[in-house]
């Protein structure tokens, strides 16, 4: 075979890489606003509060110094840190497990009824489309200890209510039930969604398996196939219950007596009425921390289990 | 046919959604150790009849005898039967043997024997588990799943996770077996395979087995005998050779066959001889009227005067050759052997012949009508 026929590679060469060039430039172009956008609100801030976590920066200050893991030593010391941490857990642990077992309970009962699906899932929905801050004011006045409907409710019964808002034993409890509020209509919403992907195939086979009651339907088929729901709204719901805030802010202010203050509170306590900056992203880091990892534990250890396959 | 102790007898069985009735008075019988399959187009009903047997649905009206036991009050769980459903329904948590073992665990174990860590403690489960045990590994070993039981149905190929429905389905020895569409999500290599399985595993377990599907080719090869169904009603129940040669109805013969039969517009004259456009043929016929004239692709033939048509497209199949023709306002289709292909292009006028004994003759009402055909001599007069 001779030489010439083939096509010669070399020539071909620049003008195909002319083309690549051209594509990749306008692929940058294309990107760039995304990419901008990205570094300057979102990477560039939290590495700004990481590099200030390990400083002693204060606002108006002329100077900062660096002071390495000195923050994060004085955290380890701070009661009102320390309480504010176990705090967050405690409202974490009740409200997490009370939103997710109500709102699965709640979508069950809805999935099976015959009629007011969507009337339900509104009402249940509302909490979540509602402003908290406005709705913290209503649950003021429902928690009130004297004029509050609950109190005046539990003494026709002849029991003394306790001051739910004012008292450090109850004040977490109540705030705990407020979130439950709040999420339980999400998670509703999440479940219904679920509940109605499982296949109706496999309630049939589990009806001709021999399954006669409710809760071994549940047991065989609802709650293995709602698996990979449960653990979206799991994860969810805890990095909700971490970030509570607005409640806290507008209902107590952390009282009385510290007794209310949540991990976010302390943030914005620190940063915005003290003025320590370099504290107060301290807290944030461990804020992160404590997202990240609830996501790894839920992404790497739970996914195994519920997605099957 | 009178079903046997062990078989299903359904009478008169009606389902209704609202206005709208699916099943119009449905009557069947599978005898002990029969495969029925019942073959209809989508929304015929087929599947409302499936699951009312099994106990899934509440008929309106009718009754439901399995194993010469009426059940038709009685839910899924109390009826003996199994089934396999089209998306295969495994649980997806469960291992291969725990999804064969499900219905026997939830027929011999107590609610607390199961509970997962505390169970196994109950007095009387090590011997009941050890029994399941065994007989799971008899299942799966009769459907070459033995080196399976410990994988998930997700790690599974369709037709592995078919044959775990199979087993999980047969492992109780049920008195009906019900199979609804269960190689629809197959490729087609493997749904031609798995039927002569299925058919295997029927043989050997003995039991009445309904079969639904929408595929005639797997009614027609697989089943003892084929029930049609159309809009509710069962249309014929007879063996696949009588449904094809000897079709009840001119929509069990439209509907069994492939191509579709060939039908023509024809009326019986006043002394009952059949015409075709005013030309008698040798065939009588009791009574006068219009008929419809039905014809397999098989039983047309080319001829010197007949029929006239004109072709259209030649298709050729390997095996057969499709002639596909019109006369008149009729589309035809003629199958001949390969090797009698006419040197005949396409718009070629020719004639069509074909032996009268193989003619359906169809009422108005779409019912078959009696015919006898006129030796040739006796059409001369």
């Amino acid at each position: 075979m001779s030489e010439a026929r083939l096509p010669n590679p070399a020539a071909a060469a620049p003008a195909r890489h002319h083309h690549a060039r051209a594509e990749a430039i306008a692929a940058w172009a294309l990107s760039l606003p995304a990419i901008l956008a990205y570094v300057l609100m979102l990477l560039l801030p939290t590495l700004a509060a990481v590099a200030l976590a390990f400083t002693d920066y204060e606002l108006g200050a002329l100077g900062f110094s660096w002071i390495g893991l000195g923050n994060f030593a004085e955290l380890l010391h701070d009661r009102g840190f320390l309480q504010s941490l176990g705090n967050t857990v405690f409202y974490v642990g009740v409200v997490a497990p009370g939103s997710i077992l109500g709102a699965l309970a709640l979508a069950l009962l809805i999935e099976a009824g015959s009629r007011g699906r969507t009337l339900f899932r509104a009402i249940f929905f509302l909490p979540v489309v509602s402003l908290s801050v406005a709705m913290a004011s209503a649950w003021q006045y429902l928690l009130h200890p004297t004029i509050g409907p609950l109190n005046a409710l539990l003494r026709e019964v002849g029991v003394a209510g306790p001051e739910w808002l004012s008292s450090s034993e109850w004040v977490m409890w109540s705030l705990a039930g407020i979130g439950i509020w709040e999420n339980i209509g999400f998670n509703l919403v999440l479940f219904l969604a679920g509940l109605t992907a499982i296949p109706r195939e496999m309630y049939s086979a589990a009806e001709v398996d021999g399954v006669a009651s409710a809760w071994e339907r549940f047991r065989l088929v609802t709650w293995p196939l709602l698996g990979p729901t449960t653990l979206f709204v799991l994860t969810i719901t805890m990095i909700r219950a971490v970030r509570v805030f607005d409640t806290v802010k507008v209902l107590t202010n952390g009282g009385p007596n510290r007794a209310s203050e949540v991990l976010i509170f302390s943030m914005y306590q620190e940063g915005f009425t003290y003025f320590r900056l370099g504290y107060s992203a301290a807290i944030t880091l461990v804020f992160l921390a404590i997202v990240l990892a609830l996501m790894w534990l839920q992404t790497r250890v739970l996914d195994k289990r519920v997605h099957y396959g | 046919m009178g079903a046997g102790v062990s078989g299903i007898a359904v009478e008169g069985l009606t389902r209704r959604y609202g206005e709208h009735a699916v099943l119009k008075g449905v009557s069947l019988e599978v005898a002990a150790g029969e495969f029925v399959a019942l073959v209809g187009p989508s929304g015929c009903g087929k599947s409302t009849l499936m699951r009312l047997i099994a106990g899934i649905d509440a008929p309106d009206a009718g009754r439901i005898r399995i194993g010469g036991r009426d059940v038709t009050p009685l839910r899924a769980a109390a009826r003996d039967v199994a089934m396999v459903f089209q998306s295969y329904a495994l649980y997806p948590h469960l291992t291969v043997a725990q999804n064969i073992a499900v219905p026997l665990a939830m027929r011999r174990l107590s609610a607390w024997q199961r509970l997962p860590l505390l169970g196994p403690l109950l007095p009387g489960s090590r011997a009941a588990g050890g029994h399941i045990a065994a007989e799971v590994q008899q299942a799966a070993e009769a459907l070459g799943l033995a080196a399976l039981l410990d994988r998930r149905p997700g790690q599974l190929s369709g037709g592995q996770r078919q044959r775990v429905a199979l087993a999980r389905a047969l492992v109780r020895h049920p008195a009906a077996f019900l199979m609804d569409e269960p190689l629809s999500n197959l490729d087609a290599a493997l749904r031609v395979q798995t039927r002569r399985e299925i058919v295997d595993i029927h043989r050997r377990a003995g039991c009445a087995t309904l079969y639904v599907t929408h595929d005639q080719a797997e009614a027609l090869t697989m089943a003892d005998r084929v029930a049609v169904m159309q809009a509710g009603e069962l249309l014929q129940v007879a063996s696949p050779q009588a449904i094809y040669d000897d079709p009840a109805d001119l929509r069990v013969a439209t509907f069994i066959g492939s191509p579709r039969i060939n039908t023509l517009a024809a009326e019986a004259d006043l002394e009952g001889r059949v015409r075709i456009g005013g030309v008698p043929l040798r065939l009588l016929t009791p009574a006068p009227g219009p008929l419809t004239l039905a014809l397999r692709p098989e039983h047309l033939t080319l001829a010197e005067k007949g029929l006239p048509a004109r072709l259209e497209t030649v298709e050729f199949l390997g095996e057969s050759l499709l002639l596909h023709l019109r006369a008149g306002a009729s589309p035809l289709v003629l199958r001949l052997p390969p090797e009698q292909r006419p040197r005949l292009a396409a718009g070629a006028e020719v004639f069509l012949g074909f032996d009268p004994s193989r003619a359906l003759l169809f009422g108005p009402d779409g019912k078959r009508r009696p015919a006898c055909v006129l030796r040739p001599e006796a059409a001369l007069v």
